[in-house]
């Protein structure tokens, strides 16, 4: 069902919610009732002035009745719908359910967000215990002195005459191993009670990360001017992060940040804007960095400088370090992205910069111009390929007649099934 | 003369009780405790039969095991594993490294014996 035709059905619900009557807001929007019954039963499409005429009558957003409130409820719900066959059925269904109810749509995204939150944390203390050095030493410590334990105690039950001798000694044995084996118990308990993240509260060092950068937009005016010092006391005033790797990982970002401000000041690279535009490339010449850098500063500006800007940076494993969205591209840590974003075709490559118009398939996406471009990570070695990062900038598409190039989110969720790079079915039809 | 074994093992109480119950079975036993220079101990004591653990200080009784099939002087010397790990994983890596058997930590005395018997005679 496309968009369009269910607005009407919002359009009533919203009416009926507030108790006012067809005719009512007919008048109020200056149309026929009749005309307002069509729209309402979805048999007349609406747009345009009329649209914000009935959103304001009604008190409430335009993109409420349109799509914008409801974009992201029913990619959740696509994504919860998975493969499984159960809701197969009513998949084409989708977009009137989170129309009708918005409430249970919500709550059904919320469980499965939940779900696969839990995942990620079995997966993670999983991935502890397995690779925990000091568990692994503790188990073999226990399982030893039992061995230990076991071997003497069966000597002296199975050994006919036993020699007081040997005896006394193997008796000696069982006397320090039970004393070895109740300490090592003990410890065992308290490091797997002491253990962190018993409270739900285990999220990746990548996610606290990303949660501070985010809730600090990217940008830290006291690093802009500020010394080493600056950086500590950034670190001081925050309350987000809990995990000590995720600590390590900000102070790396933000140590970056300090050289970046220092080659690229913010007033330098403001005038370097007025003179030449929003154009990484030719700012890069102007004010004579490269590429990354200028990517990095340009992403830390305040959205009112030169209005939003995205970034993404990749390691050559294709490992996300950094995380910008932008409002139209949607960029998500957990799933596996598409191989036709420019950032990964760009490393087939190195050092030269790709730049291209992109459109992903979902319903809010908007095309956005994405620059991708490699850095070489440590000095350049003799026959020793680069260690390359790459880094792609997102900037929003002004209105242009080319038609952009067409990438997708993951696989799983994308509907364009016709698609070389395509590395999984998706769970999604084509024109959906 | 008594079948020599080579117990390398750094538990001491392991080491005590294994080396009581073989001697009693009529077996010359021999201990090592680390792993650094036991290529240099079961070289120096051409065992019959060696038996090894796999966590060992200073190095891996599977690099040991490898060495030891490596060397065309003792390659086929039969070597029991021991370890504190019943892995499928573990226990593939000590069939791929030559082990001739594996047995995992807490074993019983007789079984030990009766390994350590059936791998002489084999």
């Amino acid at each position: 069902m496309a968009e369009s035709t269910i607005t009407g059905t919002r359009i009533r619900e919203r009416r009926v919610e507030r108790g006012i009557k067809q005719t009512e807001l007919a008048a109020m929007v200056e149309i026929s009732p009749s005309y307002l019954n069509l729209i309402e039963h979805n048999r007349r499409r609406i747009g345009g002035t009329l649209l914000l005429r009935i959103a304001r009558a009604l008190k409430v957003e335009p993109q409420v009745l349109s799509h914008g409130a409801e974009a992201a409820l029913i990619g959740g719900l696509r994504e919860a719908a998975g493969d499984g066959s159960a809701a197969a059925a009513e998949r084409d269904r989708l977009e009137e359910f989170a129309g009708r109810f918005p409430g249970w749509a919500q709550t059904l995204v919320d469980s499965f967000r939940h779900g696969e939150e839990m995942e990620r944390m079995v997966q993670t203390l999983t991935d502890r215990l397995a690779h925990d050095p000091h568990l692994a030493e503790s188990i073999h410590e226990v399982l030893s002195v039992v061995a230990a334990i076991r071997s003497a105690a069966s000597i002296l039950v199975e050994t006919p005459e036993l020699e007081q001798k040997w005896q006394a000694r193997f008796h000696r044995n069982i006397d320090e191993d039970s004393k070895r084996l109740a300490d090592g118990a003990k410890s065992l308990v308290r490091y797997l009670d002491a253990t962190p993240g018993s409270e739900a509260d285990i999220r990746s060092p990548q996610d606290e990360l990303d949660q501070f950068l985010s809730e600090n937009q990217f940008n830290f005016a006291t690093l802009e001017t500020g010394g080493a010092e600056a950086v500590d006391a950034v670190l001081e005033a925050d309350t987000i992060l809990s995990l000590p790797t995720a600590r390590e990982l900000v102070r790396a970002f933000l140590e970056q940040y300090q050289r970046d401000a220092l080659r690229l000041p913010r007033a330098l690279l403001e005038q370097a804007l007025d003179r030449v535009g929003l154009d990484p490339l030719a700012i890069a010449e102007d004010v004579q960095q490269d590429l990354p850098c200028v990517f990095r500063r340009l992403a830390s500006l305040p959205a009112d400088v030169a209005g939003p800007i995205g970034l993404v940076v990749y390691d050559g494993s294709g490992a996300m370090l950094t995380r910008k969205p932008l409002d139209g591209f949607s960029v998500s840590r957990p799933s596996g992205a598409c191989p036709l974003w420019p950032i990964y075709r760009v490393l087939t490559q190195p050092g030269v910069p790709l730049r291209m118009r992109v459109l992903q398939p979902d319903r809010d996406a908007r095309p956005v111009t994405a620059l991708a471009v490699t850095e070489q990570i440590g000095p350049a070695r003799y026959n020793e390929p680069p260690l390359v990062r790459a880094y792609m900038l997102l900037l929003p598409e002004p209105e242009s007649e080319d038609a952009p190039s067409l990438v997708g989110t993951s696989c799983r969720i994308c509907p364009r099934q016709d698609c070389i790079a395509r590395r999984e079915p998706s769970v999604m039809q084509e024109g959906f | 003369m008594a079948r020599r074994v080579l117990l390398i093992e750094d538990e001491p109480n392991i080491i005590e009780a294994i080396s009581f119950i073989l001697s009693r079975d009529g077996w010359d036993v021999k201990s090592h405790s680390n792993g650094h220079d036991a290529m240099e101990i079961v070289r120096a004591r051409r065992p019959d039969v060696i038996i090894l653990d796999v966590m060992l200080p200073g190095r891996s009784g599977f690099d040991i095991l490898a060495d030891i099939r490596a060397d065309p002087d003792l390659g086929k010397v039969p070597v029991l594993m021991l370890t504190a790990r019943g892995q499928q994983k573990d226990r593939e890596m000590a069939e791929r490294a030559g082990a001739t058997h594996y047995m995992t930590k807490p074993f019983s005395n007789a079984e030990v014996l009766d390994v350590v018997r059936s791998l002489v005679g084999s």
